[in-house]
């Protein structure tokens, strides 16, 4: 198991996702001799999961069951421990593609956070590119650097714990693509600028004000990037049901010309639908993204 | 600074390389050939210039379209106006603010003047101008700009700007995809480098191409496809090194079921595919080699010119009137045949190394934007994967993908299902004047996602039973709401 390469067997040491029920997910380190206790039983690591394909269902010893599956940088997302916010798949997609992510790509990133993105990254740059990614707080620059390892994914990636805004990414002239998600993303447009390849590339920034946007977009026009866009994407979850909708009875209808025996066919007194529904409430609002390209220098 | 140059020189345009040409947001996807009239946004120039410019570089037109590399930053000039209005009580629409007629900008662009200096006329000469407020100016001058610009920027193209260009300019030849709706696909699907993905798509090849970029030429990638031959055009414009073909693969979905049976034979030839002399010389006039669109494009080109080379024979022969000339022929149509028997030959070779990706089931992702009925598509080819991989349904419209998730929930082998939209607004960041842009995509399509697990037998009879109770609860449910 890596988060950026695929294995069939689950092996002493892999980091699997069990697979509880309907949005009810958690991670586990499989380790020999080990146990993890469920809402289903107990799952033991040994016998239930080493060896095992990805995927298979384990029956756990209360009778209920629980699917194990191979880690994915969007299941991490949604069962990580949270250190800070996270950013979720949805943003998460719009900004691989907006910063032109692919294997190979040099990356930049502050802050690490809780990594939910910095794993989407490492997936899509691999398995040629790395990724910078600098962390003020220490011990979520450790905690990070940690998971990346038992991840498998350590040698794509460098943690730095500094400040951004302050020393930069430590690197100058390599990056590909820039990704800010920090409080005053203009103090860091500068080291952002110097850490890119002369050939250019893209910048992104995420903050959840507009004040933020404002300030970030100003810098970026002063420091010479281009085709710069802020944009917003939410995510619609349509939550498809089974309707019987009742029909109202007008009772019988001496207009309408009708065979004798029709008379007894009655009409249905209710109808079958199959449709959607949005939630009641939903996320309306993660953060702006804006982005740009720094032009050749 | 060795390094440097080395590195420029690879950004430098080629020949036959292909770029995406850019003003503003919109986009088009052109190859760089030589002396070749390209029509963009109304206008029309040649390309031969930009070869050995730098990729991103900006060009203007000048007359006789002929490219000109921009000078760097000679855009931002002095149209600043020294007075301005504090609002509008003032601005009366009568039409008669501009004094200078159509014709009289018509001569102005006849006499070379720059896009800049008709602007700069334009206010000149517009009485109203200096009673605009600022922001009223700044807007005047930047919708003046975008209608006399007259620069176009050449990019090298990017699975971003791609989906962009198709989005604005052809949404129906990518099933109305939009941009971030793809982005979504290829997160959700988790592509990346060394896995195997199954893609069926009828979005011309862009999300094929989108995939094969996240790839990056590790891995393989297997295109299923309907009908007579995989249609990607839009895999070309990706201007993809030689190398990330070898990982392209393309299987024929009428043979999956025989696949699936395992009673697809690879081994021997089609009987009905054997070509016959005179089926050869009726497809040398109607299926000439190039409308093929296998193969990668030296090899098409490659036949274009043997297939002139052969017709240019021809008609000298023809006109010569003699007997040898229709030996020749008879000895052309039988190279064809054994060129044809190369192709199908090469035909089976593609279709067994598919299949045998395929048989082993053990795909790690499925990708699918169709027009077709995505359920049936689903059903069919989610059998090659192997458990606890991602899936993903693309679908402009949302009932089919609901019959899916339905027929899904009844089959088991499925977790994680989720039936998403995504909703995109942009915005115009400017101090003072931040909103949301006035108009705004209605919609980019539907997704349905979700992970395989091992297959269950027991499960398909209990499931069964849990989806005929379940609308009874919902009625239950709805009678409380």
């Amino acid at each position: 198991m890596s988060f950026v390469e695929y294995s069939d067997l689950i092996q002493n040491g892999d980091v699997a996702i069990v697979y509880l029920g309907h949005d009810s997910m958690m991670p586990v380190k499989v380790q020999q001799g080990a146990q993890t206790q469920t809402r289903y039983g107990v799952i033991r690591h040994s016998s239930d999961l080493i060896g095992q394909r990805y995927g298979s269902k384990v029956t756990c010893n209360k009778g209920g069951w629980v699917y194990v599956l191979h880690p994915t940088p969007e299941l991490w997302t949604v069962t990580l421990p949270h250190r800070t916010q996270i950013l979720y798949t949805t943003d998460i997609a719009t900004i691989t593609m907006m910063l032109e992510l692919k294997p190979g790509s040099v990356v930049c990133e502050s802050g690490t956070g809780s990594g939910s993105l910095s794993h989407a990254i490492l997936r899509s740059i691999a398995p040629s590119g790395h990724l910078h990614t600098v962390e003020f707080h220490q011990q979520r620059a450790e905690k990070a650097a940690e998971e990346f390892k038992e991840h498998r994914v350590d040698r794509l990636v460098t943690v730095r714990n500094q400040d951004v805004c302050k020393d930069g990414f430590g690197v100058t002239g390599v990056a590909d693509a820039v990704f800010l998600d920090i409080p005053s993303p203009w103090e860091a447009v500068g080291h952002a600028k110097a850490a890119m390849k002369r050939q250019g590339g893209r910048v992104s920034s995420f903050s959840p004000c507009i004040e933020q946007v404002q300030r970030t977009c100003e810098a970026l026009a002063d420091q010479g990037f281009e085709e710069i866009s802020t944009l917003e994407v939410l995510l619609r979850v349509h939550d498809v049901r089974t309707l019987y909708l009742p029909m109202p009875d007008f009772g019988p209808d001496p207009s309408a010309q009708t065979w004798p025996d029709a008379a007894e066919i009655k009409p249905p007194a209710s109808v079958v639908l199959k449709t959607t529904t949005l939630p009641r409430e939903t996320q309306g609002h993660t953060g702006y993204l804006t982005f740009a390209t720094k032009p050749r220098t | 600074m060795a390094d440097n140059v080395e590195e420029d020189s690879l950004d430098r345009i080629k020949e036959g390389d292909y770029v995406v040409l850019k003003r503003g947001d919109i986009f088009k996807a052109v190859q760089i050939q030589p002396k070749k009239k390209v029509i963009f946004e109304k206008q029309w120039f040649f390309l031969d210039n930009a070869v050995g410019q730098l990729h991103g570089s900006t060009f203007e037109i000048a007359s006789g379209g002929i490219l000109q590399p921009r000078k760097p930053k000679d855009t931002e000039s002095s149209t600043d106006a020294k007075e301005a209005g504090t609002d509008n009580r003032n601005i009366v629409d009568d039409g008669k603010s501009q004094k200078l007629t159509r014709d009289d900008i018509e001569n102005l662009k006849e006499q070379g003047l720059k896009d800049q200096e008709i602007i700069q006329q334009l206010v000149e000469n517009s009485s109203t101008f200096s009673g605009k407020t600022k922001y009223s100016q700044d807007k005047y001058i930047k919708k003046k700009k975008k209608k006399y610009e007259n620069t176009v920027t050449i990019l090298k193209p990017s699975c971003r700007i791609l989906a962009m260009m198709y989005h604005g300019r052809d949404p129906g030849k990518i099933c109305h995809l939009r941009y971030n709706m793809l982005a979504q696909m290829l997160t959700l699907a988790n592509i990346h480098a060394g896995s195997k993905v199954l893609v069926f798509e009828t979005c011309a090849g862009l999300v094929l191409g989108s995939v094969m970029e996240r790839m990056g030429g590790y891995g393989s990638v297997i295109q299923m496809y309907p009908g007579g031959g995989p249609v990607r055009a839009g895999v070309e414009s990706f201007g993809f090194p030689a190398h990330f073909h070898d990982m392209l693969h393309e299987f024929p979905i009428c043979h999956v079921n025989a696949l699936l049976a395992g009673t697809l034979d690879t081994t021997a030839k089609d009987p009905d595919a054997v070509p016959n002399q005179s089926d050869l010389a009726a497809e040398e006039e109607q299926n000439p080699p190039k409308a093929e669109p296998t193969g990668s494009p030296e090899e098409i080109k490659m036949e274009e010119i043997k297939m002139e080379e052969i017709k240019m024979e021809t008609n000298s022969g023809a006109d010569d009137g003699y007997n040898p000339a229709k030996e020749e022929r008879e000895k052309r149509i039988e190279a064809k045949a054994q060129e044809k028997k190369v192709k199908q030959e090469d035909k089976r070779k593609k279709l067994a190394s598919a299949a045998a990706l395929l048989e082993g089931r053990n795909a790690d992702g499925l990708v699918i934007a169709s027009r077709f009925h995505p359920c049936p598509v689903l059903m069919g080819l989610i059998k090659f994967l192997s458990p606890s991989r991602p899936f993903v349904v693309y679908s402009q419209y949302k009932e089919p993908l609901i019959e899916c998730y339905t027929k899904l929930k009844e089959l088991g082998g499925t977790v994680n299902l989720r039936l998403t939209d995504t909703w995109l607004r942009h915005y115009q960041v400017l101090p003072n004047r931040t909103h949301p842009l006035l108009l705004m995509s209605g919609g980019g399509g539907y997704i349905l996602s979700g992970t395989t697990v091992a297959e269950d037998q027991s499960k398909r009879a209990g499931s069964r039973r849990a989806e005929e109770l379940a609308p009874k609860r919902l009625k239950v449910e709805d009678a409380d709401g």
